[in-house]
């Protein structure tokens, strides 16, 4: 097996966006709406066609607002509905993104299908496909550092996203855990809520071209899973999910050469790389504090001392 | 300015209607909490005592009319409150520790942005000692009992360091020191000339407990001090013949006057 620059763009491009799906996805996690991640990431597409025949252009400032519209649009139609309709979130999550998501459809055959916004593509996305599209970072007369263009777009969500968690850490932690008290004490939940809405779709956008909206899901929500079944502390846990989704991404890549090593046919690196997440979250089950090999070892725990 | 309602009331309820789906949870609640009391705010099941709270705090819409604290609405009065919810309400396996749910009651005073600082956690980890769990700080909250659970609500609400408490059912299911410890604490919070408002389910308790009762059924039935309000007429009023309850309540008024002397 060769390692290649390659590979290390692969990694560089499916690890950033692994991590800036980690940092909304913990919170999706425990406000238990994982599901809203999908729904965002499917609903989207209405506003990246829409954005696109406004603006008659690909860049991505277009995109990300169109996606940051959707993203909130679907969080408020899913409130609405469960509201008036009297349906449970997941029931109105539902049909709300499937509906937004074949508009999305539609508008791309029917309206875009000239251009290079490819249903295909934004499905299951083209990882391997970053490495061509390269750009320069520094150059002199005996380095040369090039960067595929998705790592910069990417890595600049990640940024966003660092900066806006730590900006509302202590925001985001109290309307997600008693809503009530945030709202009682002016904390505007509700913005929030929409905040982070933001946050999930236009992640959402940056990852699509890289990895798809589905591969996406994996990443907003198995690395958090997965650190939620090793800690109980909230910057810890931030920190492990950002550790998962580093170490999906490398050994999805190196995984990714080993079946047709074995003469199967060969994968992709993206779902490679969710499936390695998988197996991490696996591991975690397993052999973690609250674990299943733990939690049939017969040991007892230190009883907790009761007042 | 309502002439029916002063100021001077920590709260005052004017004509207040409370629908969900076209269902009126609250009727035309009229109510005036006089400053200093320790009031409790009783009924049956589904009578709409968290309802009354929640709209009172404009966390759940009001259909009509409005709640007043200190004459001016909840929006403006803000940092006179702190609401203590039921303890169901919240994901207790959420990963914070008790001294950080405790600290999120200093947020208001810290403001948007500012970080949690030595101070913040000095008030925080007081509090707790003030409801005897000091030593459980660092403890993650699903690792604490539900009388320890709601010791920690308790001591949020207590950082906040409010004019009036709104207790959503502090008592419920919690052990019996924590609820002697609740209520001492109740007492002494009143002693310092805080109003709190708590809703109960024991009638068992509610002389012992209370200075200031509401009798609340969708309709407030008798509102007023507890030794006045407290009546067999009344109570069966607002628990109509639910047979079971009303053996409960010939127990409680058999209590009436057995506490009250020191």
């Amino acid at each position: 097996m060769s390692w290649t620059a390659n590979d290390f763009h692969i990694i560089l491009v499916g690890g950033l966006c692994a991590m800036a799906c980690a940092l909304p996805g913990t919170f999706l996690l425990l406000r238990r709406m994982s599901m809203m991640g999908d729904a965002i990431s499917h609903a989207v597409l209405p506003g990246l066609a829409i954005a696109f025949l406004i603006s008659g252009s690909r860049a991505n400032i277009w995109m990300f607002l169109g996606a940051a519209i959707a993203g909130v649009l679907t969080a408020l139609f899913t409130q609405w509905i469960t509201r008036f309709g009297k349906v449970e979130r997941g029931a109105a999550m539902g049909i709300v993104f499937t509906t937004l998501f074949a508009v999305g459809l539609v508008l791309i055959r029917k309206a875009a299908d000239h251009v290079d916004l490819d249903a295909g593509c934004v499905l299951y996305g083209a990882l391997e496909l970053t490495p061509l599209n390269l750009v320069t970072l520094f150059e002199n007369d005996t380095y040369i550092i090039e960067i595929p263009r998705a790592a910069l777009v990417i890595g600049a969500t990640l940024l966003f996203n660092i900066i806006v968690i730590a900006l509302f850490f202590k925001e985001f932690t109290m309307a997600s855990f008693d809503p009530s008290l945030a709202e009682t004490q002016g904390f505007r939940p509700r913005l929030m809520h929409y905040l982070l809405m933001t946050m999930v779709a236009v992640t959402t956008v940056a990852a699509f071209e890289a990895v798809g909206s589905i591969i996406v899901i994996a990443m907003l929500i198995v690395p958090p899973a997965t650190a939620y079944l090793l800690t109980r502390k909230l910057s810890v846990l931030i920190a492990v999910s950002l550790i998962v989704a580093v170490l999906s991404a490398v050994l999805g890549q190196v995984a990714s050469h080993l079946p047709p090593l074995l003469g199967l046919p060969d994968t992709t690196s993206s779902g490679m790389i969710a499936t390695a997440s998988g197996f991490l979250f696996l591991l975690a089950w397993l052999f973690g504090p609250e674990g299943l090999i733990r939690r049939n070892s017969g040991e007892l725990e230190e009883p907790a001392d009761a007042r | 300015m309502r002439p029916e309602h002063p100021p001077e009331f920590p709260l005052a309820v004017h004509d207040l209607t409370v629908a969900y789906h076209r269902k009126p949870v609250l009727w035309d609640v009229e109510l005036n909490i006089p400053e200093g009391t320790l009031a409790g705010i009783v009924g049956p099941n589904g009578a709409g005592k968290s309802t009354l709270l929640k709209a009172c705090l404009d966390l759940i819409p009001k259909t009509s009319g409005e709640a007043l604290i200190y004459g001016k609405p909840y929006a403006e009065q803000r940092d006179l409150i702190a609401y203590v919810p039921q303890r169901e309400s919240v994901d207790w396996d959420f990963p914070v520790s008790a001294l950080d749910v405790v600290t999120m009651g200093t947020y208001r005073k810290l403001g948007w942005f500012k970080r949690i600082g030595p101070t913040q956690k000095k008030q925080a980890l007081e509090a707790l000692e003030q409801v005897g769990i000091g030593h459980f700080a660092n403890r993650q909250i699903s690792q604490l009992s539900g009388g320890q659970q709601q010791r920690v609500f308790l001591a949020r609400a207590l950082v906040q360091d409010a004019q009036i408490y709104f207790m959503d059912e502090p008592f419920a299911a919690v052990d019996a020191a924590t609820e002697q410890a609740i209520i001492e604490l109740l007492q002494s919070l009143n002693a310092r000339g805080k109003t709190v408002l708590c809703v109960h389910h024991d009638l068992a308790t509610v002389s012992r407990y209370f200075d200031h009762l509401v009798l609340l059924n969708m309709r407030v039935v008798a509102s007023g001090p507890t030794a006045e309000t407290f009546t067999r007429e009344n109570l069966q009023k607002t628990y109509g013949g639910k047979l079971n309850l009303l053996d409960d309540v010939a127990q409680a008024l058999k209590n009436v006057g057995r506490h009250e002397s020191p």
